[in-house]
């Protein structure tokens, strides 16, 4: 199921900013908006949204990842946002020197951050041990080596999951039996005028199935979350804006600060794409993104980048 | 038992063929070329990866067969396939890149 991408939408993606996301709670409904963007302003409960760091790739895409990791930081940081997600990948390859360098950078910014791993975070011979260790330890206490866990925070239930490993061949990214009915327990005895933050880092829609985009078992997990009035999936892994709502859930997935993604389909593979490096920088908080509820089924919005 | 054992290391080196045969398998554009790979029993199979995003090697038999560390650009994973038989594998990280390795 992928939606027709047309060219006005392939080259917006082309577009990349390196900010995070501020998110604004209004009336229940969280709203998007790069951060810089004057359109991100609200009085309403405020958080960011930072995803695929991928501190340690230093190649043709970007040979600065914490240059422009210290860039988005310093763009959130003057949104003053209540506290900082990592959708994942905070690191490109398990190293504990990239976990030092990203801890280092994220922690400077003195803002509580919540973690959800990346596949590229849990390629240690020891699995998701060193991520939770280093980024999730205080949360997930209640669920030892499962790297996911919820907490609330001004009435909305945070919901991090963890989508990144056990991956079977063929397949896309998986939530797994044993994390599902930990989220039917979690959410079990909430009200359905709660709102809700999922947060995980690959998508939880097919964005593109022949490029792995999406969760095997999703369904299962959305399903839980389908008596609830307002559902907001955040994810990364795909490092670029893409949205859809269906029903009472709008899922949104945010830009990389480290290199953008080509547009599903319209490059032979899903690898790093190189823009000018003065590009790169030129576009932070250019553009803004708006989570718009009740656009209908299968419509994925498309996002407007920049003047 | 040492001069046994002397004696036998020459003797083990003599029954292996003087070249092993070897095959190679790249990763480009998040795909493994050639996506099946026949060889025969005794084969160093040698993925090299050619994209800058990682990959990994891993059995799609349950439990894994053999598993790779991941590889970043250029690096290599070497795997002597011994036993006759047909080793579907995929990419731990992209787990839609799939190959196969067929023992014959």
């Amino acid at each position: 199921m992928t939606e027709h991408l047309d060219r006005r939408h392939a080259l917006s993606c082309m577009a990349w900013a390196g900010g995070g996301l501020l998110w604004t709670v209004v009336g229940g409904v969280p709203r998007a908006g790069l951060i810089g963007s004057a359109q991100a302003a609200g009085t309403g409960f405020s958080f960011a949204q930072v995803s695929d760091s991928h501190i340690g790739f230093a190649k043709e895409a970007n040979m600065d990842t914490k240059g422009t990791l210290e860039s988005g930081m310093a763009l959130v940081k003057a949104r003053k946002p209540a506290f900082v997600l990592h959708t994942g990948d905070v690191s490109h390859l398990s190293k504990p020197a990239e976990f030092d360098a990203a801890a280092a950078i994220l922690g400077a910014s003195g803002f509580d951050t919540h973690y959800v791993p990346g596949e590229h975070d849990v390629l240690d011979e020891k699995g998701t041990a060193p991520f939770i260790e280093r980024f999730q330890k205080r949360q997930t206490q209640g669920t030892p080596g499962g790297a996911y866990y919820s907490f609330d925070a001004n009435g909305v239930h945070f919901v991090g999951l963890n989508n990144v490993v056990n991956l079977k061949a063929g397949g896309l990214g998986n939530l797994g039996a044993a994390q599902i009915a930990w989220l039917e327990k979690d959410l079990a005895g909430r009200t359905a005028s709660t709102p809700i933050v999922v947060f995980a880092h690959i998508p939880l829609w097919t964005v593109y199935e022949a490029w792995g985009w999406g969760t095997d078992d999703s369904s299962k997990a959305l399903a839980l979350l389908a008596r609830f009035g307002s559902v907001t999936v955040l994810n990364g892994h795909i490092h670029q804006v893409l949205q859809k709502v269906e029903g009472n859930v709008a899922f949104h997935s945010a830009r990389s600060t480290a290199f953008p993604q080509p547009a599903p389909g319209s490059a032979p593979s899903p690898g790093p794409m190189k823009v000018d490096a003065g590009k790169l920088r030129s576009v932070l908080g250019v553009a803004s993104v708006t989570v718009v509820p009740g656009q209908g089924p299968l419509a994925i919005v498309d996002t407007p980048l920049g003047a | 038992m040492l001069r046994r054992a002397l004696l036998a290391a020459p003797l083990a080196l003599a029954v292996r063929p003087a070249r092993a045969a070897e095959a190679s398998v790249t990763i480009d554009n998040f795909v493994f070329t050639p996506p099946v790979l026949t060889v025969a029993a005794g084969t160093k199979v040698t993925w090299t990866n050619r994209d800058d995003i990682p990959h990994s090697v891993v059995s799609a038999a349950q439990p894994p067969l053999f598993k790779a560390h991941v590889m970043d650009t250029d690096e290599t994973f070497e795997r002597v396939f011994d036993t006759k038989g047909t080793f579907p594998y995929f990419c731990g990280l992209h787990p839609h890149m799939q190959g196969t390795v067929i023992v014959t």
